[in-house]
């Protein structure tokens, strides 16, 4: 924007520019890697377990954001995803008696190949029918998870079994919380990774101007079902361990409103911006956590916040500056 | 009950059906053809509109009894609040994006959709609302076929919407401005076109006709809830798909094949009801994948 150039940068984007900064960019990591180590030594029980939510949602934002961010693709239904990794994970491990660690591969194919199908069709479409046909596709993974008699119905499934690495059982709440935070880590270094990379100059292009990208040789399509199938793995990551967290799934976990929370997250932070898409993340999550007494006006609230962000300060509040 | 018979009981709930998603249908399409957005806030005019239509009939039925009288009162009252409901959010909310990319209206729509059905959650708690009325279960006996006066009355008050519609946008002033205007919009700012004023006019019709449906249907189904514009919307905008969106006599054929479709569809054995809602979307999705200009509408594919 010409305008930046003439005012004087707000406290905001001075904190954000000394963050971003490359020869402090090891200091902030390092600072976060040993908060993450500390953290389930001096929080409590409660804390911890809200904490380990708010990771999840780092990997369901950042993966959300490969989609929305990086490819510029609204998805209405990136619950979905959630859901298939974390119902794969629950039938193979719990009707099937499979290993967890080998039932991982089962659940992010399960989660490719869905991505595959709803994305192979539509992509070619305008973006607003990718939209809608995401919405669809998230209520029909829910419609039929409730129907259907392996997924056990609109009770779900429960007694899915907490999974063991070299004989070392997860199952305290710390330990979720390490999981969650190796899982949160690795997001962020597949994203960063994924940012700088060709790919990611190439969904930057599509994004912007998808006739002149396709003249510049970008298969447009296969760009952007890329980006799909990328996101929905990450989904299928977070709904995985978010299946043998609880121990129990049901279909209402992965309703409209999750896709919804996830996306606000994604747009509070700054679509295509990696700090800031964690940020939302922690707000969504540890916002509602300050708000109890909002609890029936909640949705209402967060609502009008999306409503407002996008009036005014559509980039998020920590705005990627390559866009 | 012979085949017959069940067939054409089918036919008939289909062509109620139909005429609720129409009426939504038209509003997608209308509002797609000026502005080329998917307002996703529209299956919840429906929904105000059905609220809207209650208070209304509340206020009215002392006069005019909670009969269909009262109800089309009722309805009128509903579509004008919605309709100028329908022109205050484009204000607010589209217009300073009509520029913006198409990511953040998209996100924008949404967001108002968000905002009307958790302000009604908010105001009504989240129950439903019975939606009580004194138009009775009365009707005519064929043979072994049962059509209520309701049925009746509900299909040709659609009608009698839509072909008003219909000629509103082939033979008036405005219904042309609004075809010039979803055809270019610069070409008609300068043929001195008020572009802003038809978009507020296409909004107005647009929800009110989504009012009505819902006044409509919280009469005929004689209960209402914050959230029933989420499903309608989905399966009008599929409507609106079927037939072509952008295209206004598409809207009308889309919503009446769908309702058709639903109907027969979920009366087959092997697809129960439960699944009819996935049988709506996979409808959604192959059309898309096979005709995604729909039946009636324009053959160039857009892409953005």
């Amino acid at each position: 924007m010409a305008t930046d150039e003439a005012r004087r940068p707000t406290p905001f984007e001075r904190l954000y520019a000394y963050l971003d900064a490359p020869n402090r960019r090891h200091t902030v990591h390092v600072i976060i890697i040993l908060l993450l180590i500390v953290t389930p030594f001096i929080a409590n029980q409660y804390t911890t377990v809200i904490l380990t939510n708010a990771l999840l949602y780092v990997v369901l934002c950042l993966g959300l954001n490969i989609v929305v961010g990086y490819a510029g693709l609204l998805d209405l239904g990136y619950a979905a995803f959630f859901a298939v990794g974390a119902y794969t994970i629950g039938i193979l491990t719990q009707q099937f008696g499979v290993n967890f660690w080998l039932a991982i591969p089962f659940a992010i194919v399960a989660a490719a190949v869905a991505g595959v199908v709803i994305g192979a069709p539509t992509l070619r479409l305008r973006s607003d029918y990718l939209a809608i046909v995401t919405l669809g596709f998230g209520e029909i993974v829910r419609f039929t998870a409730r129907n259907l008699e392996i997924t056990g119905g609109a009770s779900g499934l429960f007694a899915i079994p907490e999974p063991s690495l070299f004989g070392w059982r997860i199952d305290s709440a710390s330990d979720f919380f390490y999981v969650f935070a190796v899982l949160a880590v690795l997001a962020y270094i597949a994203s960063q990774r994924l940012y700088h990379s060709r790919l990611g100059r190439a969904w930057l292009y599509v994004r912007h101007d998808e006739d002149a990208a396709e003249a510049m040789g970008i298969d447009r399509v296969r760009t952007k079902l890329s980006a799909y199938i990328i996101g929905a793995i990450f989904g299928a990551m977070g709904g995985i361990f978010f299946s043998v967290n609880l121990g129990a799934i049901s279909p209402e976990s992965f309703s409209f409103e999750q896709s919804v929370m996830i996306l606000l997250a994604v747009v509070l932070g700054g679509m295509g911006k990696i700090p800031g898409v964690i940020l939302g993340a922690f707000i969504i999550v540890l916002g509602p956590e300050l708000l109890r007494d909002l609890d029936s006006l909640r949705l209402l609230v967060f609502a009008v916040l999306l409503l407002l962000i996008m009036l005014f300060r559509p980039s998020g509040i920590w705005p990627d500056k390559r866009s | 009950m012979s085949f017959f018979d069940s067939f054409f009981q089918q036919l008939i709930n289909g062509l109620v059906l139909g005429s609720f998603y129409a009426l939504v249908a038209l509003g997608y399409t209308m509002v797609f053809g000026v502005i080329k957005l998917l307002n996703f806030a529209h299956g919840d005019f429906y929904m105000a509109g059905a609220f809207v239509g209650f208070g209304a009939l509340s206020l009215v039925s002392g006069a005019l009894g909670a009969g269909w009288m009262g109800i089309f009162v009722a309805m009128l009252l509903a579509m004008m609040a919605i309709g100028c409901l329908g022109v205050v959010i484009e204000r607010i909310a589209y217009h300073p994006m009509l520029n913006a990319p198409r990511l953040s209206i998209l996100i924008t729509a949404l967001a108002v959709s968000l905002v009307l059905q958790n302000a009604a959650l908010a105001l009504t708690g989240g129950q439903y609302t019975a939606f009580s009325t004194d138009i009775g279960f009365g009707g005519f006996e064929v043979g072994n076929l049962f059509i209520s006066h309701n049925q009746i009355i509900l299909v040709a008050t659609a009608a009698v919407l839509m072909i008003a519609l219909e000629l509103g946008v082939s033979r008036t002033m405005y219904g042309r401005a609004m075809r010039a205007v979803s055809i270019d919009k610069d070409m008609c700012r300068m043929m001195g076109i008020n572009v802003a004023g038809v978009i507020a006019v296409t909004f107005f019709i647009g929800s009110s006709l989504a009012a009505a449906a819902g006044t409509m249907a919280g009469a005929y189904y004689g209960s209402i809830w914050y959230f029933m514009g989420f499903l309608i919307g989905l399966k009008a905008f599929t409507a609106a798909v079927i037939g072509g969106i952008g295209s206004i006599p598409g809207a009308m054929l889309g919503g009446l094949i769908l309702g058709l479709l639903e109907s027969f569809g979920t009366n087959i054995e092997f697809i129960g009801s439960e699944w009819k809602d996935v049988f709506t979307f996979a409808i959604l999705i192959l059309v898309l994948v096979f005709k995604p200009t729909g039946l009636l509408g324009k053959s160039e594919v857009e892409r953005m």
